[in-house]
């Protein structure tokens, strides 16, 4: 079997690092649909600042997105495993950064495995993964999600670039709206990572992506920036949030839980805050000193209602334990990309380097809906059309009415007996021929069922459509069915 | 392998680590899960792979029983499905004889040795969690996989495979 890389034992407290890793993989989770992307990571310090005269004046809160991934590889003894990362990373171990949760996860018997160029917890001593994913659904988890890459772009130019390189409607997003989005690869309109995007105010944008692309995306960006600027239009500054926390609370309590710690109740009025939206929070930590510039976004990659906190660095480790303490280990845990795996999977988002490739447009990836509205006329980029607009606006239209459709789309999967995983071939079920390829798959612990996703052609991806899975050889029957595998639990209000 | 090697541990000391010299009593030591309950003859040979499968070998040589070790089992997490190989299957060291799977990873059980099948733990079909309760059991309820009838060849297999303190080394080497 191939050697995969785990790293870090936690006995009982006592870590221990070790050396050599040779692979990781990436993984990561998202709002609506995720992704992570299989690229490299080596994770260095950076901010882009392509433009000049910016205004920096907001205030300082950000927002935050979020999603997260995982993935791992190797727990498993004999062989072959697929489990949540997949991004090969040829990171060396000297190159993997901690986030500032890092020893908190220890403290608390984490077991680390490299992911997306940081050293992550899998899971946590006395919980497995099913009973983290459980308690996930039944009560609320807290998921560090701090890897992820947090930008702020801002300036006059702002809002016109993000529209140029994803396919966001950002002109009629609400102040404090958040959207799940694809930067998209010009010409062909592939996607180059999926992306949460959060409007804080008129050209100012807080934007999370995939700690495993990271490499890549910021490569992307500033190749973009500068084309951006040498076409002389409107400036753009562009900011990499080295060092700022991120943790996602998940779960049924999320409420009631971050509300315990909110410095001002009333005045937050979580309840008031719905699926999408973001807010500025002060915090009052464990010792009654109150934190500020915290941004809270409602949602998630589980398909629970929950909230995505963005945290100062230097207060990240005091915000999680004033969550962990006023909430309670009976009604709050921490959960590692294991159960964010399998949660987000029932939930039908899509991990990156997974289920979304650049060979893939949002059309494919069946996001067609993160194409906005006013954004499915314009096709010339120079006129303030995204990337690949031709291509995929005409994709969104199906060949039976005339548009140019997709041969393939990503759908979900039940699968008989065993679980599909990743790399399996879907077949046609009567005559065994390849239809397509599962990208993701589980059993589900909340369903008892093995739940997959994976591309089929076009016109097998009805729900309903009766296919096989060839898994070691032997066809499993699999049966298309809508996602999300478990319905999602989002808060939005007086339901 | 070395995948599995590199993994940690969780808090939970394993049977391996059980089996230690000096068992500490504090761990609720459980001889049963180990061998008293066997149904094979106390002479049998354990031995382990690189790739965390166990076999035991009778006294003649001639017959097996085959699993995953406990280090590998609690790797896996919960396994949830076992995939398991047909009676009478012949199969070369290292071929693949079925499948353990947990809701995060799939994991392929490998012959240890040159053998044939000669029954399968139907058992783990309905229960696949018995292989995270007792995967070095032999008996009957226990976590085993498959027996098998062992040739020359298997028997000049077995002799490659690791003893107990071997694999607790290699499984240890990469811990530290």
């Amino acid at each position: 079997m191939k050697s995969s890389g785990i790293l870090v034992t936690a006995k009982k407290g006592l870590p221990v690092l070790r050396a050599p890793f040779q692979r990781q993989s990436p993984c990561r989770l998202f709002a609506r649909a995720a992704s992570s992307s299989a690229s490299e990571t080596s994770a260095s310090a950076t901010t882009i600042i392509i433009t000049s005269r910016t205004h920096l004046a907001r205030p300082r809160v950000l927002s935050s997105s979020s999603t997260t991934t995982t993935t791992t590889r190797p727990l498993v003894p004999v062989q072959s495993c697929r489990s949540y990362a997949s991004a090969p990373a040829a990171a060396g171990s000297e190159s993997l950064k901690k986030t500032a949760l890092y020893d908190l996860h220890v403290e608390h018997g984490a077991k680390i495995v490299p992911f997306g160029g940081f050293y992550m917890p899998v899971q946590y001593s006395g919980l497995s993964v099913t009973a983290s994913h459980h308690f996930t659904r039944s009560h609320a988890s807290l998921f560090d999600v701090g890897h992820m890459v947090q930008h702020r772009f801002e300036g006059p130019g702002a809002t016109a670039f993000l529209q140029r390189i994803t396919p966001a409607g950002l002109e009629s997003l609400g102040v404090n709206s958040s959207t799940l989005s694809a930067l998209l690869l010009p010409g062909t309109g592939g996607i180059v990572d999926d992306t949460i995007i959060t409007k804080l105010g008129e050209d100012s944008f807080y934007v999370v992506t995939n700690a495993a692309c990271r490499d890549k995306d910021l490569a992307y960006l500033g190749e973009q920036l500068g084309l951006w600027e040498k076409e002389g239009r409107p400036p753009v500054s562009h900011k990499v949030l080295e060092g700022r926390g991120l943790i996602a609370l998940q779960g049924p309590l999320s409420e009631q839980i971050l509300e315990q710690v909110l410095a001002d109740p009333k005045g937050t009025d979580l309840h008031g805050l719905f699926f999408g939206q973001s807010r500025s929070a002060t915090l009052k930590l464990l010792d009654g000193r109150e934190v500020s510039d915290i941004l809270v976004s409602r949602g998630g990659y589980t398909g629970e209602d929950g909230f995505e906190i963005s945290i100062p660095e230097e207060h990240t480790v005091a915000v999680t334990e004033a969550l962990l303490r006023s909430a309670g280990p009976e009604r709050l845990q921490l959960a590692g990309l294991g159960a964010r795996d399998s949660l987000r999977l029932e939930a039908g988002m899509c991990l990156y380097g997974h289920d979304l490739s650049e060979d893939v447009t949002p059309v494919e990836g069946a996001l067609g809906w993160i194409v906005g509205r006013e954004r499915r006329s314009e096709t010339d980029v120079s006129k303030g059309a995204f990337h690949g607009a031709s291509v995929i606006l005409s994709q969104l239209t199906p060949k039976s009415k005339g548009g140019a459709g997709v041969e393939r789309r990503r759908v979900g999967l039940i699968v008989e007996g065993a679980p599909a995983r990743e790399g399996a071939e879907i077949q046609d079920a009567s005559s065994g021929a390849k239809v397509g390829v599962v990208t993701s798959g589980c059993p589900s612990p909340t369903l008892g069922k093995n739940i997959a996703m994976g591309y089929v052609k076009d016109g097998l991806h009805k729900a309903g459509t009766e296919l096989q899975v060839s898994i070691r050889g032997r066809p499993r029957k699999a049966v298309v069915t809508k996602m999300p595998f478990v319905p999602s639990k989002y808060w939005k209000g007086n339901a | 392998m070395a995948s599995i090697a590199r993994c940690l541990r969780a808090a939970r000391p394993s049977t391996l680590s059980r089996l230690a010299q000096v068992p500490r009593t504090r761990y609720n030591w459980q001889p049963a899960t180990l061998r008293a309950f066997s149904a094979s003859p106390i002479r049998d040979i354990r031995k382990y792979t690189k790739d965390h499968e166990w076999i035991d070998l009778n006294a003649e040589k001639t017959a097996g029983v085959i699993g995953i070790s406990e280090y590998a089992a609690e790797e896996l997490g919960d396994v949830v499905y076992v995939e398991l190989p047909e009676e009478g299957k012949e199969v070369s060291a290292g071929d693949t004889i079925g499948a353990v799977e947990s809701v995060k990873s799939a994991a392929d059980i490998n012959a240890p040795i040159a053998c044939k099948v000669t029954s399968v733990n139907l058992g783990l079909e309905e229960k696949p969690g018995t292989i995270n309760q007792v995967p070095e059991d032999d008996s009957h309820g226990g976590g085993w996989i498959v027996k098998v009838q062992v040739g020359e060849q298997g028997v000049k297999d077995f002799d490659a495979l690791m003893t107990l303190e071997e694999y607790k080394a290699f499984t240890g080497s990469e811990e530290h």
